[in-house]
């Protein structure tokens, strides 16, 4: 018998052009709760499907109390124990609490049919062993988010699972739910269940934790008892890494006056009074944790969402922006983070996508001006180097650093001042993220504004003139680079509130 | 030069099917030729062309219009109730069934854009049945008879050397609106709406207002198809709301190349679809079909064409895939 529930020894996975894990271990004991720590995109997500079998690791083995196994699909993992509590719920909110804990493990009466009376029985005893003293016949959505929840850790217990999985549990919930989550996991744990728990708070770790592993860039770093981490020590093991000259930084002339200034950006529950100035001529980083209120500040801006409160000044002049055709008028521009959902139109060709956001400027009178078109969309073939047959080729038929570059020539043939880049570089190869670096260089030089919405560090301190740091819907944190906190350690501080 | 290949390929299909189905006729049926016969066909055609322009624009935005039939007969029995009334004022009867049909169209896109009923299919359906019951009601469920009111009835029944003028309209609206779909920016804001509307949002365009536009030109359109049956039959008759006009509309469309999740179609494919559709009815009628076969094999060309549509989707899914794997 194994010391450990569950153990992954050296796991590799590679997709298409990145190596999302390599040399991954981890080991999670019985009765032991598992703290699982990196930045964004550090691979945590990766390491979580390879143990749920929703992926297949390319190298390495995952031992089950010392059991070699190979989950080919996510059922082989559940059979072999281990179960995962995702992000996302997989809740059917119509259906009561009983028919949620018992999909596809129904119980059947004598004559065949479901024995309803057995289920709500044994639904009610577990969520009370779960602390919670509900009515499993009421639909699941009637309950808030902790209730939902332990819903999913109840059906992990039903099935008697060895592992439970806990993917950032407590993002979605409030105060008094995540203290009521720990408790129950302190319970789990001391039945003897393994739990790794996946956080970005670091405060919970050490409230929670027996031991805390650190990963980054998909790596293995270091695992140790909860005592011998400390705040600094967990963030230099997430962050440590030297910064590759893949960053073209160029700079341009900072303008007098901003470009672009928020006064008190209120959205309930998602932005609280949010205030900054951007100037033409310099690139303004936004860095925080995924979630921290940096993509709603932009919508907000560009009236892409509706806000509770605050104003917005352009070139010094109050505006009012009430959806994104009036943002455009004032010269803004917004490449969204989603590109292919929000920022292009996928069975559309390239001519129709760098003009969609200026139809009315390529347009003579009624018709399409298509000499116009064609010049323009020529033009940025040939600026942003974009690699197609043709402008009539579709672009869903591109590949991703092109896809990206067509949405920079859409937002470049509106003439804007004010450039937003959210996670413009995510998911598109090196090579094409040093081409979107130079573009945004150019922009700086011609004396634009270019705001740059990023999850990556390196991205933000290579490029960046100055940075806003947010959490939680609040600007938490301001660093010029020409200021000594402009580094890895004081971001990170501010991004965590540490 | 490629390009205009490749459009053309892309009707390669539904020309073909509708040449092979003439050619099949033309030996099963010595009448299907004569030239009498063709003009039957295109006035045939001229209603159904008319509602499948309306249902193209709805479907490019990954709509559905349920309730074009419906409109057009309502539109119709509007002006049989005026006529009943004793007014025979004929321009300004054929203008009355025309903004009658805009704004009934003009609610439909309001519903679904500005009141946010999830899918059109609910919006549209439920003002079918408000406007089957509306033209009874207008007409006390009556046929109205519109001899002697000969302008409203010239659209449907006149000709001009044997052509019938509902086609020539239908040809002229077919022309303005390719040109307004491939032409102008609102055209492509209406492509683009359907293909990504978020997007389309995001990139300053109205959507809420595009759609509405859609909904509206369909309602026109559908009062349009009503005044030409008028001509056609002589009467109104509220109960032809449930015929199944709206189904043969679908189909032109599918068959032209539209598609239910939006973002494709054309009006010359949608041309090859309403013909086919109308050549169809004339061959079963000169055969001397049973309407219940005619009713059967109609059905079949319809889940046909919608099963075409989803090959069409998944093969475009599969070759997207291929090509990601690629790069």
């Amino acid at each position: 018998m194994s010391e450990y529930i569950v153990e992954l020894k050296n796991a590799v996975k590679r997709f298409p052009g990145v190596v999302a894990l390599k040399n991954m271990h981890l080991n999670v004991k019985p009765g032991e709760i598992h703290g699982l720590i990196g930045e964004n995109g550090a691979g945590k997500s990766t390491l979580i499907k390879v143990l749920t079998g929703v992926f297949q690791p390319d190298e390495g083995e995952i031992y089950v109390e010392g059991v070699q196994q190979h989950f080919k699909n996510p059922n082989e993992s559940v059979a072999a124990g281990i179960a995962c509590v995702y992000q996302e719920l997989n809740i059917e909110k119509l259906l009561s609490i009983t028919d949620n804990i018992f999909i596809n493990k129904w119980i059947k009466g004598k004559n065949g049919l479901l024995d309803y009376k057995t289920m709500h029985k044994k639904a009610r005893e577990v969520m009370l062993s779960l602390g919670q003293d509900i009515d499993p016949t009421r639909p699941a959505g009637t309950f808030g988010m902790g209730v939902q929840q332990m819903i999913e850790i109840a059906k992990a217990v039903l099935i008697n699972a060895k592992m439970i999985i806990m993917d950032e549990p407590t993002s979605s919930l409030g105060e008094r739910e995540v203290e009521q989550l720990m408790k129950t996991c302190r319970e789990l744990r001391d039945r003897g269940i393994g739990i790794m728990f996946v956080s970005h708070k670091l405060e919970e770790l050490f409230e929670l934790c027996d031991r805390v592993t650190v990963m980054r860039d998909g790596e293995y770093i270091d695992t140790r008892d909860i005592g011998e981490w400390d705040n600094d020590s967990l963030i230099k093991a997430m962050v440590g890494r030297s910064l590759e000259n893949q960053f073209p930084k160029e700079f341009g002339v900072r303008s007098k006056e901003p470009m672009l200034k928020v006064e008190h950006l209120t959205e309930a529950g998602v932005l609280n009074d949010v205030s900054f100035e951007a100037y033409g001529g310099e690139i303004l980083g936004f860095s925080g944790l995924v979630g921290a209120g940096r993509t709603e500040t932009m919508r907000a801006i560009f009236g892409a969402d509706k806000i509770d409160g605050g104003k917005i000044y352009i070139k010094g002049k109050e505006v009012q922006i009430n959806s994104p055709k009036d943002a455009i008028k004032h010269g803004i521009a917004f490449l969204t983070e989603d590109r292919k959902g929000q920022g292009l139109v996928l069975g559309e060709p390239i001519r129709t996508n760098v003009i969609l956001a200026n139809l009315k400027g390529f347009s003579n009178g009624l018709f399409l001006d298509h000499k116009k078109i064609n010049e323009a969309g020529e033009k940025n073939i040939k600026d942003l180097n974009i690699k197609a047959p043709s402008l009539s080729e579709k672009v869903l038929q591109l590949s991703g650093g092109n896809q990206q570059k067509v949405v920079i020539g859409k937002w470049i043939n509106t003439d804007a001042d004010i450039f937003i880049f959210d996670e413009s570089t995510r998911g598109i190869d090196v090579g094409a993220k040093v081409e979107v670096y130079h573009i945004m260089n150019r922009l700086v030089k011609a004396g634009k504004c270019v705001i740059m919405v990023s999850s990556e560090m390196p991205e933000i301190l290579g490029m960046s003139d100055r940075v806003i740091v947010m959490r939680g819907g609040r600007i938490t944190g301001e660093m010029d680079r020409s200021t000594d906190r402009f580094n890895q350690e004081d971001i990170m501080k501010a991004a965590w509130e540490v | 030069m490629k390009a205009i290949k490749n459009r053309l390929m892309d009707y390669a299909g539904t020309f073909g099917a509708l040449l092979i189905l003439c050619i099949i006729l033309s030996f099963a049926s010595k009448n299907f030729l004569r030239v009498d016969n063709i003009m039957s066909i295109l006035k045939q055609t001229s209603f159904n062309a008319l509602v499948s322009t309306g249902m193209l624009l709805c479907l490019i935005t990954a709509g559905i219009e349920l309730s074009v039939g419906a409109n057009a007969t309502f539109c119709a029995c509007l002006a049989g109730a005026l006529v009943k009334a004793g007014f025979i004022n004929s321009p300004v009867l054929m203008l009355i069934a025309i903004v009658g049909g805009g704004i009934i169209g003009f609610i439909n896109g309001t519903l679904l854009t500005r009141l946010h009923l999830p899918h059109p299919f609910v919006s549209t359906l439920g003002m079918k049945n408000v406007l089957w019951g509306l033209a009874l009601i207008v007409t006390s469920s009556q046929m109205i008879s519109f001899s002697g009111v000969d302008g409203v009835m010239w659209l449907g029944s006149a000709t001009i050397g044997g052509f019938p003028v509902s086609f020539i309209v239908v040809i002229i609206i077919y022309i303005i609106m390719h040109i307004l779909l491939t032409q102008t920016a609102l055209g492509r804001s209406i492509y683009c709406a359907g293909g990504n509307m978020e997007a389309t949002r995001l990139s300053g365009i109205n959507s809420a207002n595009v759609l509405t536009f859609c909904y509206t030109v369909s309602g026109v359109m559908a009062a349009l198809a009503g005044i030409v049956s008028i001509g056609r039959s002589g009467i109104c008759n509220g109960a032809n709301a449930v015929q199944p006009y709206d189904t043969d509309a679908i189909a032109a469309c599918i068959i032209g190349g539209a598609s239910f999740s939006g973002g494709k179609g054309t009006m010359l494919g949608t041309m090859f679809g309403a013909l086919i559709i109308a050549v169809l009815r004339n061959g079963f009628t000169l055969l001397s079909v049973s309407s219940a076969v005619q009713n059967l094999v109609l059905g079949l060309v319809i889940i046909g064409a919608v099963l075409l549509d989803v090959t069409r989707e998944r093969m475009g899914a599969k070759a997207r895939r291929l090509a990601a794997v690629k790069n």
